[in-house]
């Protein structure tokens, strides 16, 4: 269905190619995932698919790409819209029209589809992606998860026998990107469908799919294969899999529902271990809100929410999409003006303060990290950092570095992948280390090494008396970083307590292993493997 | 009462009914009923708005109508026709060289002066207020979705255009709060500056990533030759400038130019000829708005107040104007009273909208 024939993809201007000398064939009906770390090339041969590169990138693409017998070389993106529908990362930069059912009608509009077609193809993605209560909204007042749907629906609408997909769940939280990946497996079990996504969150997917393109950092390592194969060695896994590997279970399972038919054993060996002892010691209390009420209009977004927020403490902010999060984040960190002494952050107000005084005392990564980023290169914005913030040259490039290593510096921010953005806006925020740190989101399109790497650095900043909240979706990553999770829903706070008896009680927000584990309480990998005293199997980070 | 049904009103019913009321207002200065025409499009703007964010757009073309009252006024004591009649103050009045005769700054500001301009901006305010009742009642979006398929590049354009302006507001709060983030001044010329430059990108950017969605989604396929894509799009457009000009010029003369009705026939002609032409384009339409009596009954309800102010014109033309001398309240000649009152009827005519609840994402966006 999809055939690449020794594709070299080279975007103007670059020094060396996106993606070099890549030759895989997607057969009819798979749902092909495409893995590789952060900046590895998985939008490029995603956009190769319906010809947005190099039609509409520039650059030069050597090789051939073949969608359905026809090649993107003749073919332009309009002209495959029939057979392939493409979804990207971003769904707000995609939407043409105004109201649900107009996006969804608009490729048809564009193909000629009859109007009785239509109208039956618009009812069945409104069921299949459980869009009918929304069907008449205008676009502007969904929320993420929402849009993020209509934005697939809008390219299934076409009937498009290929679907690509460019990181559809990640600014979802668990149980809609469920419900995404689950209406998808379903469009290929049913409709004989051929998908190909990329996605970060490994552990949401990697059960769905038929193969796996693994795209390295060299031209000798694409690979192509089953995804048992493919995990067995992977440097990329989820946690499932690094858990069966510690455990020495084969074939690696890849849910964990086959997990836990191996996991008798090693929950047997691991009644007697001892859990690792909590190790947190809270310091002063940093930040206060008390009782805050926020609303937008007549609608509440936040209603009399109290937190009192320590040193030394890593605070997950969890919730669905729209629960309030975001909007907790701004107040402490004074974009937004609350009632008086409803938010302090060490005894301050922090929307009365100038911006220079404020960033020393709270710092905020937002959901889009991008729009921090205004220079030229990626160099200047470190030293624009560094001067900002008065801190001495260098600081904020090497925090870069140490988060992701290998972005040119000579680069331009805009021309960074979306992890890669996001490590420069994380480097930004990090390098003055104020006592309070929010961050928004700060895991999209981060592979595991760089989300390893940043948890590794959150924990520290922690133990260094610091105060860090992370809103976010990722469980992993929460079990990962977070010692407290807060759960919001509409706006009210439902759960404030320690993460491991959260995340392990939650159905909704429960980790991998713990899933695999229950009704013993283990977070992750690394913590069974102490546990268990043996070396971390297959230990990924580069140190 | 009418059958109810699920699909709203025809957009062109909505814009037909606010141009005729618009078309009424603009024959009259009587402040009773311009006064009249605007709370009309209130009561219909409250009883059969739609949902989207368009829908608070009569609001926000009231406030400006209040804003263009007020200038009128200022202007009018400032610059204004020393026009005869009570004095209710002096303003001193500045000398101007001979060339600037015709001009002047300053002096008498009477009763009948102000009420004048008043009376006239309340025409202007009255005209936006129809415009805002379109709006909120049936947006320009689905009014766009209605041109024949020869202008459908155009309407895509105005649509694109229309959803840019909302989101530079949105990327300029962005980046407002991305400079505070960064703990740079989000204020004054320095500020200003540095907004600027990442508004603009990320506008760009948007464009790009938009034009790259809309050619993924098959936009801009060709099925059929475009030199006679082109030719329809000429003649539609040569009708729709006809039918304006033509319009203006049978308002201004209160539907006596043989020649203006000659260009509106002419116009209309042509916008016809380039819809048929149109029609076999190689796109479809999605559940494509349907002209139904309820249509036809709006429509009327409109023209019936275009219709009864255009007939006080010619049997009693004194009725629709203020009377400034001697100063006293304005008539309220029965059949444009009548005409105007009927043009509220489309408050239970035009289906209603199931109200949908409002959400958190609704206010914020």
């Amino acid at each position: 269905m999809i055939t690449f024939d020794r594709v070299t993809v080279t975007y103007p201007d670059a020094t060396a190619p996106a993606l070099e000398n890549v030759s895989l064939i997607i057969e009819e009906g798979q749902l092909a995932l495409v893995i590789g770390a952060t900046g590895a090339g998985k939008s490029t041969l995603l956009r190769c698919v319906n010809g947005l590169v190099p039609h509409f990138s520039g650059g030069r693409l050597d090789g051939a790409v073949t969608i359905d017998g026809r090649s993107t070389e003749q073919y332009r993106p309009r002209d495959l819209a029939d057979v392939v529908g493409y979804v990207g990362q971003d769904p707000d930069a995609s939407f043409v029209a105004d109201t649900v059912e107009d996006e969804l009608a608009y490729a048809m509009e564009n193909l000629g589809v009859d109007p009785a077609t239509m109208r039956r193809r618009v009812e069945d993605v409104l069921d299949t992606l459980n869009l009918h209560a929304l069907r008449q909204r205008a676009i502007t007042s969904l929320s993420g998860g929402q849009r993020q749907r209509v934005a697939i629906g809008a390219a299934l609408t076409a009937a498009p026998r290929a679907l690509v997909l460019d990181e559809p769940t990640s600014s979802l939280d668990p149980v809609s990107a469920e419900e995404v990946l689950a209406s998808l497996a379903r469009l290929v079990h049913d409709q004989g469908a051929t998908i190909l996504v990329a996605e970060h969150r490994l552990e949401r997917i990697v059960h769905f799919a038929d193969v796996v393109v693994a795209l390295g950092a060299g031209p000798a390592e694409v690979r192509l294969g089953p995804p048992t194969e493919i995990f067995a060695t992977s440097e990329l896994a989820p946690p499932v899999v690094r858990l069966a590997r510690q455990a020495g279970w084969t074939p690696v399972p890849l849910s964990v529902r086959d997990a836990r038919r191996h996991a008798p054993g090693l929950r047997q060996r691991l009644a007697t271990a001892k859990r690792p002892a909590p190790t947190v010691t809270r310091g002063d209390r940093i930040a206060r809100v008390k009782s805050l009420s926020v609303s937008y209009g007549p609608i509440p977004a936040l209603a009399e929410v109290t937190i009192d927020l320590h040193a030394g403490e890593v605070v997950a902010v969890m919730g669905r999409n729209g629960a309030g999060k975001s909007t907790l984040l701004h107040h402490l960190v004074g974009l937004r003006r609350a009632r008086r002494s409803a938010v302090e952050v060490l005894g301050r107000e922090p929307a009365a303060l100038s911006a220079s005084e404020a960033i020393r005392l709270v710092g905020l990564v937002p959901q889009d990290p991008g729009s921090l980023l205004c220079a030229e290169t990626v160099e200047a914005e470190c030293r624009s950092g560094d001067h900002d913030s008065g801190l001495p040259a260098g600081t904020t490039r090497a925090m870069l570095e140490s988060l992701v290593a290998g972005i040119s510096p000579g680069s331009h921010p805009k021309d960074l992948s979306e992890g890669e953005r996001l490590a420069v806006a994380l480097a930004l925020v990090l390098a003055p280390e104020p006592p309070l740190l929010l961050l928004d989101e700060p895991t999209r399109g981060l592979d595991y090494r760089a989300k390893e790497r940043l948890a590794r650095h959150l924990r520290a900043l922690a133990g260094r008396g610091h105060c860090v909240v992370v809103a976010t979706h990722d469980v992993e990553l929460v079990t990962e970083v977070a010692d407290r999770v807060v759960v919001l829903a509409d706006g009210e706070m439902i759960t404030d307590g320690p993460a491991r008896s959260v995340v392990c009680h939650s159905a909704g927000l429960a980790s991998q292993v713990a899933r695999i584990l229950a009704p013993a309480e283990w977070l992750t990998v690394e913590e069974v493997a102490a546990a268990l005293g043996e070396p971390l199997v297959g230990e990924r980070s580069s140190r | 009462m009418l059958r109810t049904r699920l699909q709203p009103l025809h957009p062109i019913a909505w814009w037909c009914w606010a141009g005729a009321l618009a078309a009424a207002a603009s024959r009259t200065t009587n402040l009773l009923l311009l006064g009249l025409i605007v709370a009309v499009c209130a009561w219909v703007v409250a009883a059969r708005r739609g949902n989207s964010p368009w829908a608070r757009s009569f609001g926000a073309l009231l406030r400006l109508g209040v804003f263009v009252i007020v200038i009128r006024v200022v202007v009018q004591i400032l610059f204004g026709d020393r026009t005869a009649g009570t004095t209710l103050f002096s303003l001193p009045e500045i000398p101007l060289p001979s060339w600037a005769a015709g001009v002047t700054i300053g002096g008498p500001v009477t009763v009948q002066a102000l009420l004048g301009a008043a009376s006239q901006g309340l025409r202007l305010a009255a005209i936006l207020a129809c415009f805002g009742a379109a709006n909120s009642l049936a947006s320009s979006f689905r009014l766009l979705r209605c041109v024949p398929a020869g202008l459908y590049e155009v309407a895509v354009a105005v649509t694109v255009a229309i959803t840019f302006t909302p989101q530079v507001v949105l990327s300029i709060a962005r980046v407002r709060d991305a400079r505070r983030l960064r703990g740079r001044a989000t204020s004054g010329l320095r500020g200003w500056r540095g907004l600027a430059v990442p508004v603009l990108e990320s506008a760009l950017e948007r464009s790009v990533a938009l034009a790259a969605s809309m050619d993924a989604r098959g936009f801009g396929r060709r099925v059929t030759s475009s030199g006679r894509r082109r030719a329809t799009a000429v003649v539609t457009l040569g009708g729709l400038v006809g039918l304006g000009i033509g319009l203006f010029e049978v308002l201004d003369s209160g539907g006596s130019s043989g020649i203006g009705l000659a260009v509106v026939g002419l116009g209309g002609a042509l916008v016809v000829a380039g819809l048929v032409a149109g029609s076999h384009g190689p796109r479809s339409r999605y559940r494509p708005d349907r002209w139904r009596a309820a249509e036809w009954l709006v429509l009327a309800a409109g023209l019936a107040a275009a219709a009864g102010v255009v007939v006080t014109g010619h049997t009693d033309p004194n009725a629709l104007s203020q009377p400034l001398y001697p100063l006293g309240l304005p008539a309220l000649p029965p059949v444009a009273l009548a005409g105007i009152l009927l043009a509220a009827l489309p408050s239970v005519i035009a289906p209603a909208l199931v109200p949908m609840r409002a959400t958190l994402h609704g206010a914020l966006a």
